[in-house]
């Protein structure tokens, strides 16, 4: 292209603290152009991205919009300049309505006026499903993504950042966005868009730009390159991306889940009559739009939610009822990873060799702590899964990557030799190179006849490391399928509560 | 019935000190600050517009200075929590116990002194044309002095601003998630010091009030409380300004019912009547945090905002 760039941004330094978070990025994006951004996490993907539309300021370096110079101090100049961000943790208002979230920081007006009309022109224009009167808290991720594009639209941008969009999407939902993305290419829009996920930045982008180490690698044209080609330019080397499934015969049922059904606080089930079983030597995965039971399944397993009703048997006894450190000495061991990461399982501002205490201590005898086991351990776990941290002692775990800290949080509870195995999103938000060291654990676990449940996001992982897959809908169960043969289609009709015997050309290994 | 007539139009005044206070907070807490300074901003109103008032027998004086002195209060909470992020529980507490310092220590010389006979005048009752005849409202309602009404006015004001301008709607975005509106271009800053200030400014005007025209005279900590009743009644009245008018004058009724009860003749110990409102402030508190979803206020109140954090 010889038009001048739309967007480019020159020599971008930024550092936090010690930490170079950009050094001399070069980054440049073209009117009608989709343009992916790639790294692995850290890169600094996001903070180039929060650069351009204001949040931070960069050390160094320079900006242009169409060739002149800006210099952006607050969110405001960025968003004068047309450039909107679509932030991955969504920037609304849970208590307002989409119309109010829309309008918020409208100048000028002292009485907000009918401004719908003009709002729902511009949803209408962008083929933008949005409920006007809908509150934000009422709505579904999907709603609220729409909702973030209009409302970047409706400030005037014509330069729009997807920072990972469709990481809690179903693919139906994702098929929309692109839809979407495409028709703001047609209308002249530059569009950025930051994803892990390879095969929809293939699918969907013209251009890709591989930033790794806060340094920008290379800018291809995604028609000329190849997903392989991108992995390595992130990595810095050579990686094996394929999944891969460890074909054995399944053990024998450890855990027989009956008819379990778990209430939220408002009393409104959050699980009604869930029932499979759990063999060893397999994993099972868990599919589901986030907030569908998957966290209320995860603590009913490990004793921390209260059962209404049914029965969780693990080699035939029932475990409702127990307490969670009698579920756990019986092998039973849980890894659950909020949002947050921190949330739940690890203590931010503890050290590595402290949090694994926080489980060991049980063992121990006496009113004094023996720290001397749990830093042999924690040394043993660092080598072995290799993580990259200061130091296991006197350090901070949440000053640790995302990676790392999950890394830790698996590496605790594989060390007491589980017999059964719960990890929920133990990939979320990570890399793909450390994504797939993750993968590798859990087939690792499950070679050794652990009974694994995989709770994740990513359908295609799902889809390639599981052996079955048991998806959940609003709390209900609508179907358990076989991973070898189930599509992607298949399994986001069922999220969205199509029952597996209702769809054709499903494959139900098991139906409750 | 007379005494019921007289008991509720003394709530309405006791109240009105209260009624300011509680706006004043609540228009804090909606930028997302949690003031427990409102104590020592009313106090610091309470005696700069006393002091004034004895030196220059101006009502109109008076009361801005002392609107300033509750302002200049909260200047000193904003800076700390607003620029330098400090702890906002811990710099409010401050703000109290620094407040109640400097009012004892400015009003000892006027201790027992009364209020000048022009201020008396300025806010004696003015009686509203025939609102004022309507039966029991009329003289609970509508005879009384022109401090009443602003507070009528000024209620009914903050819910218009709150909830029907864009300003209003940008404040209540700040409260609930800054970056939010950080991100839709609103001067988070600007808003957090305009309304910190403003809320000042209500609590000194509340102070005033009740130093000026409800106690007429100086009186060590005189505020006794006061300020601490309103920071519960901001939560009574789940941060909506036009339930202010509930709030306030129930519980200025609650502050006067045990001189009422004795002139009535019914003798119960002072000591458990001065409870009451404390005691109900309690039982309030318990019963609003059974519904999860009424006693969550904004939902960024209490956290510091700063934009680049990661």
């Amino acid at each position: 292209m010889d038009q001048v760039a739309y967007i480019s941004m020159k020599n971008i330094v930024k550092t936090f603290g010690k930490v170079v978070a950009s050094n001399h990025v070069n980054f440049s994006v073209h009117k009608g152009e989709i343009h992916a951004l790639l790294g692995e996490n850290g890169a600094g993907k996001s903070t180039l991205m929060n650069m351009l539309s204001g949040i931070y300021l960069p050390d160094g370096g320079s900006i242009f919009i169409e060739g002149k110079e800006v210099h952006f101090s607050a969110p405001k100049d960025s968003i004068a300049a047309g450039i909107g961000m679509v932030h991955q943790h969504f920037k609304l208002i849970d208590v307002m309505t989409a119309e109010e979230n829309v309008i918020l920081g409208k100048k000028g007006l002292f009485f907000r006026k009918g401004e719908s009309r003009k709002i729902d022109a511009l949803a209408k224009q962008f083929e933008l499903d949005v409920d006007l009167h809908k509150k934000v808290s009422d709505m579904s991720v999907g709603e609220k993504q729409n909702l973030e594009i209009l409302k970047v639209l409706y400030q005037g941008a014509r330069i729009l950042i997807l920072d990972e969009p469709t990481a809690v999407l179903t693919p139906q939902e994702t098929r929309k966005l692109f839809a979407i993305m495409r028709k703001m290419k047609a209308e002249g829009c530059a569009v950025i868009f930051i994803s892990h996920k390879m095969n929809e930045v293939m699918e969907i982008t013209d251009k890709i730009t591989v930033l790794r180490k806060g340094e920008t690698i290379q800018t291809l044209n995604t028609a000329e390159t190849t997903p392989k080609q991108l992995t390595d330019l992130m990595v810095g080397r050579a990686v094996d991306l394929t999944i891969e499934r460890l074909e054995q015969p399944a053990g024998p049922e450890l855990v027989q889940v009956q008819g379990l059904t778990v209430l939220k606080r408002e009393g409104t089930p959050a699980l009604q009559n869930v029932s499979f079983a759990m063999r060893g030597g397999e994993i099972l995965s868990v599919a589901g739009i986030a907030g569908s039971g998957q966290k209320e399944l995860c603590e009913a397993l490990a004793g921390l939610q209260k059962v209404k009703e049914g029965k969780i048997l693990f080699q035939g006894e029932d475990l409702v009822g127990q307490s969670p450190k009698e579920i756990r000495r019986r092998g039973i061991s849980m890894s659950f990873v909020p949002e947050d990461r921190l949330g739940m399982g690890l203590v931010g501002g503890m050290d590595m060799v402290h949090n694994l205490l926080l489980k060991q201590y049980q063992d121990q005898k006496g009113f004094f702590l023996n720290k001397k086991p749990a830093v042999e351990k924690a040394a043993e776990i660092k080598e072995k899964l290799e993580i990259a941290t200061p130091g296991i002692s006197k350090y901070p775990v949440k000053n640790l990557s995302g990676g790392n800290i999950q890394k830790i949080l698996l590496g605790r509870e594989l060390d007491s030799d589980p017999e059964v195995l719960i990890t929920a999103y133990p990939v979320r938000g990570l890399d793909i190179n450390t994504c797939h060291k993750i993968y590798d654990l859990l087939n690792e676990e499950k070679k050794k006849g652990v009974a694994v449940l995989f709770i994740a996001e990513d359908l295609d992982v799902l889809l390639a490391l599981s052996d079955r897959i048991l998806v959940l809908a609003n709390g209900e169960v609508t179907g358990i399928v076989d991973a070898r043969t189930a599509t992607k289609e298949q399994i986001g009709l069922m999220m969205m509560g199509q029952k597996a015997t209702e769809l054709e050309g499903t494959a139900v290994v098991e139906n409750c | 019935m007379d005494w019921w007539i007289s008991f509720f139009s003394a709530a309405v005044v006791a109240g009105t000190p209260l009624l300011f206070a509680t706006l004043g907070g609540i228009f804090n807490e909606r930028a997302g600050h949690m003031n427990l300074g409102v104590e020592g901003m009313m106090i610091m109103g309470a005696v700069v517009g006393f002091s004034v008032a004895l030196a220059t027998s101006n009502a109109v004086a008076a009361m801005l200075t002392a609107a300033i002195a509750g302002a200049l209060g909260a200047l000193i909470y904003a800076v700390l929590t607003v620029t330098l992020r400090a702890n906002q529980v811990v710099t409010g507490l401050t703000l109290t116990i620094f407040g109640t310092g400097f009012a004892n220590f400015l009003g000892q010389s006027i201790v027992g002194q009364s209020t000048p006979a022009a201020i008396k005048a300025f806010f004696s009752n003015i009686s509203i044309p025939v609102l004022s005849q309507i039966p029991v409202l009329g003289p609970v309602f509508f005879q009384k002095d022109i401090f009443i009404y602003f507070g009528y006015v000024l209620v009914i004001l903050s819910g218009l601003y709150l909830y029907k301008t864009q300003i209003g709607l940008n404040l209540r975005a700040i409260g609930e998630n800054p970056s939010a509106a950080d991100a839709a271009s609103v001067p988070v800053t600007l808003y957090k010091y305009v309304h910190l200030l403003w809320g000042g400014a209500l609590c000194g005007l509340g102070g005033a009030y009740l130093s000026l025209v409800y106690v007429q005279s100086w009186q060590t900590s005189i505020t006794a409380g006061m300020g601490w009743i309103a920071v519960a009644l901001v939560i009574f009245s789940t941060w909506n300004p036009y339930k202010v008018f509930l709030s306030a004058y129930l519980f200025g009724g609650l502050s006067i019912l045990g001189f009422r009860l004795q002139s009535a003749g019914i003798h119960i110990s002072q000591h458990l009547l001065d409870m009451a409102p404390y005691l109900v402030t309690i039982l309030v508190l318990v019963v609003l945090s059974m519904d999860e979803r009424k006693s969550a206020g904004p939902k960024s109140l209490g956290i510091p905002y700063f934009r680049e954090e990661r």
